[in-house]
């Protein structure tokens, strides 16, 4: 009879990597996790017509078990396997799916798998890890096509209305826990409105004065330096009043407020979802909208106009201090020009806007924070969204602020 | 469930000596000393607040004490640097006490995440031992495509054990594994631990309250207590001790249902 014998040694000769480390170093365990004890896993084949032999040696564990497939899958499948498992040092719970899943496609093949050699221990891991291989149902596969990319289009833009509607119910919500709370001024949560004032208000002071600070001396300076080409550096005044009263002391304070404010809601709220404390509050007869939104949205309602003014004034303040040393327009040519030149009518047109502005972004941010599910990453996908959405709307409602002012000629 | 084998000539896995935990001014372990030899399954007894989950969060050098060493199958976990602990973390498993599933992952996903460690490891096979290890525990195949939020709680435990059991360590530590699950599923999760123990030869750190695991599944029980160990031994031999906490716990009124159902069982097992 012919003796076909094939002769494989499995993982020396693969990119295998190197364990001669256990020698040098016996002590470190932190070498290569799992390959401390005992050399590699070794596969050696002999095969004949009627069966094939198999003699495994040395650590079968998780490192090896890629190896140890690929052999397995080099096998022919119309015979009898036999699996000499007494070289085993190392056998875990991979290896014993290894072979396991070898013994299925054996079987599905109509042969069989014989194991020798294995000790009590490999034994009766092969047997739980049998007897617990999963059934496997395929998930249902989804065809993609032209329908699908339409409906696609279509759901988002249905996402995109039911958005705003959501928004716009927020927003009402709101207003109906006001009105609530005006009407039952026990319930009211003042010590949390004082808090979330603090916290939207006063802690943005700082920053926000910084930055109409340098807006304003931006706009001397950028102002100066076109009026002076028709020697009528004295409108720079008229200049910096207009737009920071009017435009950028309201609009730049927003936006900077939508990115502290809008995601410090979202993620308060947000991680509140995410631990179900919100279904607790429900639970306990309090109301999420009455005890969150509103003093967080009434904080910002208040605190907003506060803020633009202080960003008004420093902006003004800016832009004075440039044109007194860019110009030589003094403080008081500065503050006379200021009154004479600016109506009133220009700061009003700014701060009208403050209130809505606060709205918004206190809308955007509490409806964020209810969006998140529960799990990290949505609360940090609906924080990053909720500052995104609330800077896009604030933007389009100066644009639109600025249309209907245009309009009446206000 | 006690094994007569001599202590002495069993392997030390885990041994701490003059452990102190401290937060602030609150001193949670003072001159902690413990031995766990391989293979057996330890419970972890000890009032709330006695810090149980501080001295696992230790051994599992997840909480640097203020004293004492904790050594860990030949590692010392105080003195190893943050590669060492990686690369020792294989050797040992932790299900967290509220399951601490990486939520924005499927349970699929969590059980791989261990197994991305693994140098040159197929993602097909991988995933298939996911698949193998989630269905060990107990759970069926559709829950590998979950998120741990939309599982039950006691899906959850199992999960966390899929999860701590993913790279076949040496040692698990869990903690609390058959709280707030129903008897019989507690029953199921006590069999699977002492099932996995044996065939894995897994030695098992687990902090419980469950009289009945303590029963079922502890080859040795180790009491907290007076912020140290206080007593190790067997169930029988803590039925003998005589310090007023210990035999409450163990002499109760839900102590002695569990003792009767426990001993129902055995007789029901010798017939
Ligand atoms: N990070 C921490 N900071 C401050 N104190 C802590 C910290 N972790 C735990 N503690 C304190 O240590 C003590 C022990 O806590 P631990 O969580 O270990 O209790 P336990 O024994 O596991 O209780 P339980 O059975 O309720 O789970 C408690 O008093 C707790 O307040
Ligand atoms: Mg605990």
């Amino acid at each position: 009879m012919k003796r076909g014998t094939v002769t494989r040694k499995s993982s020396q000769d693969n990119n295998h990597p190197p364990f001669d480390c256990r020698f040098s170093r016996p002590y470190e365990l932190h070498i290569v996790p799992l390959m401390t004890e005992t050399v590699p896993s070794d596969i050696e084949i002999t095969s004949t017509d009627a069966a094939v032999t198999m003699t495994l040696r040395g650590a079968m564990t998780l490192p090896y078990v890629t190896q140890i497939v690929a052999e397995f899958d080099t096998l022919p499948m119309d015979r009898t396997v036999r699996a000499d498992l007494s070289g085993v040092t190392r056998f875990d719970t991979s290896a014993a799916w290894a072979i396991a899943s070898l013994r299925t496609r054996l079987e599905t093949a109509g042969q069989h798998l014989e194991i020798q050699g294995a000790g009590i221990g490999p034994e009766s891991l092969l047997k739980s890890v049998t007897d617990a291989m999963p059934v496997i149902t395929p998930a249902p596969v989804v065809a993609g096509g032209l329908i699908e990319w339409v409906a696609a289009i279509g759901s988002s833009m249905v996402d995109a209305v039911t958005f705003v509607l959501e928004l716009i119910g927020y927003f009402g919500l709101f207003l109906s826990r006001l009105v609530r709370a005006i009407r039952h001024p026990k319930e009211f949560r003042l010590t949390a409105l004082v808090h979330h004032c603090q916290e939207v208000g006063f802690k943005a002071v700082p920053i926000v004065a910084l930055m109409a600070f340098l807006i304003g001396v931006v706009l001397a300076f950028q102002g100066s330096t076109q009026l002076k080409q028709f020697g009528a550096e004295v409108f720079v005044v008229d200049l910096i009043a207009v737009s920071i009263l009017r435009e950028l002391g309201i609009l730049l304070t927003s936006i900077i407020v939508a990115g502290r404010t809008a995601s410090a809601f979202t993620a308060a709220i947000g991680s509140m979802k995410m631990r179900e404390e919100i279904d607790a509050m429900r639970s306990l007869g309090l109301d999420p909208a009455a005890t969150l939104f509103v003093p967080r949205i009434l904080a910002l309602v208040l605190m907003l106009p506060i803020l633009g003014l202080i960003a008004n004034v420093m902006g003004l303040f800016g832009g004075a201090l440039m044109a007194w040393i860019d110009l030589g327009i003094s403080p008081a040519m500065f503050m006379t020009r200021l009154v004479n030149g600016t109506d009133v009518s220009h700061l009003a047109a700014g701060m009208i806007k403050a209130p809505v502005f606060a709205l918004i972004i206190g809308v955007v941010g509490c409806h964020a924070g209810m969006q998140v599910q529960s799990n990290a990453e949505s609360l940090g996908r609906m924080t990053s969204s909720s500052v995104v959405v609330a800077i896009f709307a604030v933007i389009m409602a100066d644009a639109v602020f600025s249309i209907f002012f245009a309009q009446i000629g206000f | 469930m006690a094994k007569d084998i001599n202590q002495a000539d069993r392997e030390v896995v885990i041994s701490i000596r003059g452990l102190r935990n401290q937060f602030g001014t609150q001193v949670v372990h003072d001159n902690l000393d413990l031995d766990i030899y391989r293979g057996e399954i330890v419970g972890i007894v000890g009032g709330s607040g006695t810090g149980k989950s501080v001295l696992l969060r230790t051994i599992a050098g997840l909480n640097r004490p203020a004293a004492g060493s904790v050594d860990v199958l030949g590692i010392d976990v105080l003195s190893a640097d943050q590669d060492d602990m990686v690369d020792a973390g294989a050797n040992w498993g932790v299900m967290f006490q509220d399951g601490a599933l990486f939520s924005s992952l499927t349970v699929r996903e969590n059980v791989e995440v261990p197994m991305r460690t693994v140098d040159g490891l197929d993602p097909k096979i991988r995933r298939a031992l996911a698949d193998l290890k989630i269905s060990m525990v107990g759970l069926p195949y559709f829950a590998g495509d979950k998120f741990p939020s939309e599982l039950s709680g006691g899906m959850r435990k199992r999960a966390g054990l899929a999860r701590a059991l993913a790279l076949d360590p040496q040692i698990v530590f869990l903690d609390e594994p058959t709280a707030g699950l129903d008897p019989i599923g507690a029953a199921d999760f006590d069999q699977l631990i002492l099932g996995l123990s044996r065939s894995l030869g897994l030695t098992v750190f687990l902090v419980t309250h469950d009289l009945d695991t303590l029963h079922a599944i502890c080859d040795r029980i180790a009491v907290l207590a007076e912020k140290r160990v206080l007593v190790t031994g067997t169930m029988q031999e803590m039925l003998k001790v005589d310090h007023p906490w210990v035999h409450d716990y163990f002499h109760g009124v839900r102590a002695r249902a569990a003792l009767d159902t426990k001993t129902a069982a055995d007789v029901a097992t010798k017939d």
